[in-house]
């Protein structure tokens, strides 16, 4: 996997970085980015999708006589005529059935009823009110925790012989092992705790344009995909046109946190719409449809237990979990892993045994089941671990922060493997704990709240030490929908010495045109200026997995390291045929391959480039041109790791709360782009506060979304966010070619615990053991009083 | 995206132009002032207006100043420019500190003080605001003007006395000396709605309340006030006592309903604590030097 | 518009944003919410920010639009993009313009505003990607250019 100066290495500031900043900037902050609703095409028609307002209902009739009647409207479609061509089901990521048009049921509010073709959108959006869709409501199901009993209706009775709403059952961990560990424990604490269902909602949401060719059978789907290679895939097996004949371009994405892993239903409207009308279709969904329709986060009903020595030392967690998967179970994790990596719930700490039970469920809610910043669950157990261990040290009478710094895993521990199985790569925890108290000044804080308790104010101090579990690998563990996830890279060196990049991963903003050039740059000793990357079109880059799980620097990052080694093996022979000497006395040195013992006869890349499409007369065995190609496959998975305090406040009388300080300190590995490593961190955080404190998709018990806007489901703000305080320790990865473990999604995976724990912490002297996110200034309040809200459907 | 039905649209020069365009197009004509609630709804379908009169030109409707005792806002003034209003800051503080928590710097440049009272969200912050102050609407017709205390002014939820072919073109506040005022609101996040929110405008004559006005929002207060609580005060000391009481009255009054921004009986909490905190710091203020109302 | 006249015939109810981005293919500013919460779609209108999808076409008849393609001038970037690219204020890029232009807008009211001045600012706008921090950077980075005078 390594090549002549492979393995782990380099420091952040070994890699130079572009000289105009990140790439990426220059269109953007001109505003000439190229997102999908600012794709217009010759002729292009628009559409718009009839969603059924209710979350359980019978169709007995759909009339689309009236909307097919108005003068702007060319095409409307039905459930009834997509099963005609078969196109009424579509698979899921998880390998579930989902419905592209309803046809027999509508399960969800929102769902996807008929889709109207216009000649613009406002058209296309006013005949939507001319069809006429007749239901005989049915019960919903809208509490996960009700969708097991016995007369619970049967949601997903479209799959024969379906008796119940069990999507799942997954188990992970020794129970044997972890009962013995229980029984022989001093203390065990116990708490059932709701993450609740959250979304990703990135500003930008979910579109496609269609361009079906009738002549040359060719689809072109402009769409907002992370993962434009498996959903190219996916189109071949749901429309039976040949892969080839697919393009799939993924343009300027505006965010997708997860949230555009998916197919949607909406994608292949827009197929079916271009098919129909043979003019190029688009569709964009409005900010309701994104929220009550498209993949949400989360939603695990958690019982947790942790056992604990009377000195401290942690023995063993449990958990047992009711996951509420929706209506279609569209879950974008490895097949093998319908719980994602949960069990990753040991966390940061050696503990003898650990077993989690985890039940998945339909209701009759929106579908989807993971996404969101969670690298597969590992934001659900990282959230139950960090609570248990708080409850812990409360019942102990300990300093949480002392009570993990005595359990965190030991440095000479790694590789460590977890008691459910996972090998951890590397890590110090408690050198990133200790640097996070040093900057948080850990011990004044403490004192600090003890003089505010006495004035009866609410100060709290919250801590989490979080482990990631990243990058998806192997293969031969991992796949979705039997491709297995791993990503390619295609490197060419042009003769003049600049080169190009494709890979399989898609940015959302994480800035890989940036990042991946400065990784070939290094690699090559080029200015990353001199390094295009090429991503988003199935037709121009290598077969690959795509973006999500934290996974880009993880897997594409490495397969771009992989072919820029490939690339400098090829050049050290060219070099040695310019040079008239062996390879074997050459060394890769300061950017360029050098004599051994006489330095200055050396070949830079540029030059070797022209050399390598000239004339020069190569050894036999080498190809001229200077290019590679890799694939990469993980050998693990990666693990990240960090420490997090949070300082809040609380109103005693009104319960809001005010997040005062946010110390981060994050262990990704080798740091490539230190600025970009630090946003995604900075993103990461306000997300987690927004998740503990505000963001929540809630129903009411008749199954209406409440969160259907921006006016309801609540995102973090400038004014909620803190200036975070950020600190960082490097413990590379030793099987990553870089060093490096991935950033994407800790902060988000770390954060939410590190606010819970703090306002419970503020919340202490009052009696206050848990509530559940968000902690709304009602929530605090009502937990406060002793009644803290309960998971399950609003209102009456 | 979410787009309007279609809709007729004239734009008005004059009060009297709008009032005629009003009378042309009938109950299916909708004034449109700022447009930040109306065009949502309209987006939503949730309104589909036959025609808008757009009366944003009327800048004569845009103005803050003193007259007779009386703070006048005009109705198109914008809710950055009542905030940005030292006279309106001076004379009756609560309407800044209303005025701060309402929506976003950007909604506040162009929402105006009259479109959000007409759209009458049973959440709007105005509404509790002007009820505490005992404010003046100024309502022009066919058949001249006509003046409604605030408090009569709304007449359910997203409904108020403005009948169709009328504008609101003013507000009065009554300004006096030895007042103080302010606005306590709790809500989510910046620039969410009220989970629920209270004003007090009150008079001391030494430390004895000698009249006081309570505006409560979101928390289900009919009228956007809690009178009983504003009878209980008149003559009282301005006490920590007095204003704990009147709270508790505020919020036996109430009917607030659980929703998603938070449960009934939490807002009826929030009636009374914020009830407490807002005549806290209106006394205050009535205490400190130079202050209206 | 951005500093000439521009004449479309539109449906009344035809929102500002569609008039910039479907009729006059200014495609820079975006929409992201519907309910005017996130500021994707900020424009200057008549030199203050507007959230675009929340005004009807017809209201800005006569009135002056700036976008964010009306930043750079002459080929010379606005302080405020400067200091968003140096600062790694942008991620997406979605949430950009708007928040350019209200910083610009800012800046013109308050040459130098403080950290907590600029959050209030920026607070009906929402980024999902910098967690905000860069931003105010960005903005702090531009008002120190731009009181560094002229270049």
């Amino acid at each position: 996997m390594s090549g002549a100066a492979g393995g782990p290495a380099g420091a952040a500031a070994e890699r130079p970085l572009p000289a105009a900043g990140r790439k990426e900037d220059a269109r953007f902050i001109r505003g000439r980015g190229r997102f999908l609703d600012d794709i217009t095409l010759p002729g292009m028609l628009h559409g718009a999708i009839l969603r059924s307002p209710l979350a359980h209902a019978r169709i007995a009739s759909v009339d689309t006589a009236a909307a097919r009647a108005h003068p702007m409207v060319e095409a409307v479609i039905t459930g009834d005529m997509l099963a005609e061509r078969g196109l009424a089901w579509m698979p899921t990521l998880s390998a579930d059935t989902q419905a592209v048009l309803a046809t027999d049921k509508v399960r969800f509010q929102g769902q996807e009823v008929a889709f109207v073709v216009a000649r613009d959108r406002y058209a296309a959006r006013d005949a939507l009110e001319l069809i006429s869709v007749e239901y005989e409501p049915l019960p919903p199901v809208t509490d996960a925790r009700r969708a097991l009993d016995p007369d619970a209706p049967v949601i997903r009775d479209d799959q024969p012989g379906r008796a119940d709403n069990r999507v799942f059952d997954w188990s992970a961990g020794d129970l044997a092992a972890t009962e013995a560990a229980f029984a022989a424990a001093d203390v065990v604490v116990t708490q059932e705790m709701h993450y609740p269902r959250s979304h990703p909602a990135p500003l930008e949401t979910c579109g496609a344009i269609a361009d079906a060719d009738p002549v040359t059978g060719r689809l072109t789907l402009w769409s907002t995909t992370q993962a434009p290679h498996a959903h190219r895939t996916l189109y071949a097996m749901i429309t039976g046109l040949p892969e080839h004949k697919i393009r799939v371009i993924s343009p300027d994405i505006g965010g997708g946190f997860g949230n555009k892993v998916p197919v949607y239903p909406g994608y292949l409207c827009a197929i079916a719409g271009s098919m129909l009308t043979r003019r190029p279709v688009k569709w964009t969904e409005d900010r309701s449809e994104n929220l009550m329709s498209t993949t949400f986060a989360r939603d695990y009903h958690m019982r947790g237990q942790i056992a604990a020595d009377a000195d401290g030392t942690i023995l063993a967690v449990r958990a047992s979990v009711l996951a509420d998967h929706g209506a279609f179970n569209g879950a974008a994790q490895p097949s093998k892993y319908p719980a994602g990596f949960f069990h990753v719930l040991t966390g940061s700490y050696d503990l003898r045994a650990a077993y989690c039970q985890v039940t998945g469920v339909y209701t009759n809610k929106a579908p989807g089941g993971v996404a969101y910043s969670c690298s597969f669950r590992v934001t659900e157990a990282v959230y139950l671990i960090e609570r248990l261990v708080d409850l812990l040290a409360r019942e102990l009478g300990a300093d949480p922060a002392e009570l993990r710094m005595r359990n965190l895993l030991r440095p000479e521990q790694f590789p460590y493997r977890s008691a459910t199985g996972l090998r951890y790569d590397s890590g110090d925890y408690p050198r990133a704990l200790r640097k996070a108290m040093q900057i948080a000044g850990y011990a004044e804080l403490r004192a600090e709240q003890a003089r505010r308790r006495e004035r009866g104010e609410l100060m709290g101090i919250g801590v989490s030490c979080f482990t990631e579990a990243v990058g998806a690998g192997p293969r031969k563990h991992m796949d979705i929908l039997g491709l297995g996830i791993a990503d390619g890279a295609d490197l060419r060196v042009h003769p003049t010495g600049t080169a190009t990049l494709s890979v399989s991963c898609q940015t959302q903003g994480q800035g890989h045109e940036t990042t991946f050039a400065q990784i070939v740059a290094a690699e090559l000793g080029l200015s990353p200026d001199d390094v295009d990357v090429v991503h988003g079109d199935t037709d121009r880059t290598p077969f690959g997995l795509g973006t999500y799980g934290s996974r880009s620097t993880a897997v594409s990052g490495a397969a771009a390291a992989v072919a820029a080694r490939r690339v400098r093996e090829r050049a050290r022979l060219v070099a040695a045929a310019m040079l008239e000497v062996d390879p074997e006395d050459l060394e890769w040195a300061d950017g360029a391959w050098r004599v051994r013992g006489d330095p200055e006869q050396a070949r830079r890349i540029a030059e070797i480039a022209m050399a390598a499409h000239s004339g020069l007369e190569l050894p036999d065995g080498v190809e001229g041109h200077l290019d590679a190609s890799a694939v990469y496959d993980p050998p693990d998975l990666t693990f990240p790791f960090g420490a997090y305090i949070c300082v809040t406040d609380v109103d005693p009388g009104t319960g809001e709360v005010r997040v005062r300080r946010f110390v981060a300190v994050d262990d990704c590995g080798v740091r490539i782009n230190p600025a970009i490593v630090e946003g995604q961190i900075h993103r990461g955080l306000a997300d987690g506060i927004g998740i503990a404190l505000m963001q929540a998709i809630a129903f009411d018990a008749d199954g209406n979304c409440l969160s259907g806007s921006f006016m309801d489901y609540l995102l973090p703000t400038s004014v909620e966010c803190p200036s975070p305080e950020l600190g960082m320790t490097v413990t590379p990865s030793p099987h990553h070619p870089l060093g490096a473990k991935g950033i994407g999604e800790s902060a988000t995976v770390g954060a939410p615990a590190a606010v819970v724990n703090s306002v419970m912490d503020a919340l202490a002297p009052l009696g206050v053991r848990h509530a559940d996110m968000p902690l709304t200034p009602a929530a605090v309040w009502r937990a406060i009083k002793g009644c803290p809200i309960r998971p399950g459907p609003i209102g009456g | 995206m979410q787009v309007p039905a279609y809709v007729d649209y004239e734009r008005a020069t004059s009060v009297e132009h709008a009032l005629a365009l009003l009378a042309r197009y009938g109950p299916g004509a909708r004034v449109l002032a700022g447009g930040h609630s109306l065009i949502p709804m309209m987006k939503l379908r949730l309104a589909q207006p036959e025609t808008l009169i757009d009366i944003n030109p009327l800048t004569e409707l845009d103005y803050v100043r003193l007259d007779g005792g009386e703070l006048r806002i005009g109705a198109l003034t914008r809710h950055a420019g009542l905030l940005g209003s030292p006279l309106a800051g001076a004379a009756a503080p609560i309407l800044h500190d209303a005025e701060r928590v309402i929506a976003d710097p950007v909604v506040r440049l162009w929402g105006t003080v009259g479109g959000s009272l007409c759209q009458a969200d049973p959440s709007e912050d105005l509404s509790a605001a002007f009820a505490a102050l005992k404010a003046t609407m100024v309502i022009a017709g066919p058949g001249g003007e006509r003046t409604v205390p605030a408090r009569m002014f709304h007449t359910g939820p997203y409904e108020t006395v403005v009948a169709p072919g009328e504008l609101l073109t003013e507000i009065r506040v009554p300004v006096a000396p030895g007042g103080g005022s302010a606005y306590v609101k709790v809500g989510r996040r910046a620039g969410d709605w009220p989970v629920g929110a209270a004003g007090a405008a009150v008079r001391l004559d030494g430390n004895v309340i000698t009249s006081a006005g309570i505006g409560l929002t979101a928390v289900g207060a009919e009228h956007f006030c809690a009178a009983e609580a504003e009878e209980a005060l008149r003559g009282a000391p301005a006490t920590e006592e007095s204003f704990a009481r009147a709270g508790r009255l505020a919020a036996e009054h109430c009917r607030p309903v659980t929703d998603q921004r938070g449960p009934a009986d939490y807002k009826r909490h929030l009636a009374a604590e914020l009830t407490v905190r807002a005549l806290r710091r209106a006394a205050d203020r009535a205490r400190g030097p130079g202050r209206g109302a | 518009m951005n500093g000439a006249e521009r004449t479309a015939e539109v449906e009344p109810r035809l929102l500002l944003i569609h008039l910039l981005r479907d009729h006059l293919g200014l495609t820079g500013s975006h929409w992201g919410c519907d309910t005017s919460n996130c500021g994707a779609c900020v424009v200057l209108l008549d030199g203050k920010p507007v959230k675009s999808c929340t005004v009807l076409a017809a209201m800005a008849d006569g009135h002056r639009v700036r976008t964010v393609e009306d930043l750079e001038r002459d080929g010379r970037l606005d302080p405020v993009q400067e200091g968003f690219a140096r600062c790694h204020g942008l991620q997406c890029g979605f949430c950009t313009p708007g928040m350019m232009l209200t910083a610009s807008w800012l800046l013109d009211h308050d040459p130098d505003p403080s950290p907590a001045a600029i959050r209030e600012a920026l607070s009906g706008q929402v980024c999902r990607c910098t967690g905000y921090e860069n931003i105010v950077r960005a903005v702090r980075w531009a008002a120190a250019r731009r009181g560094a005078g002229p270049r």
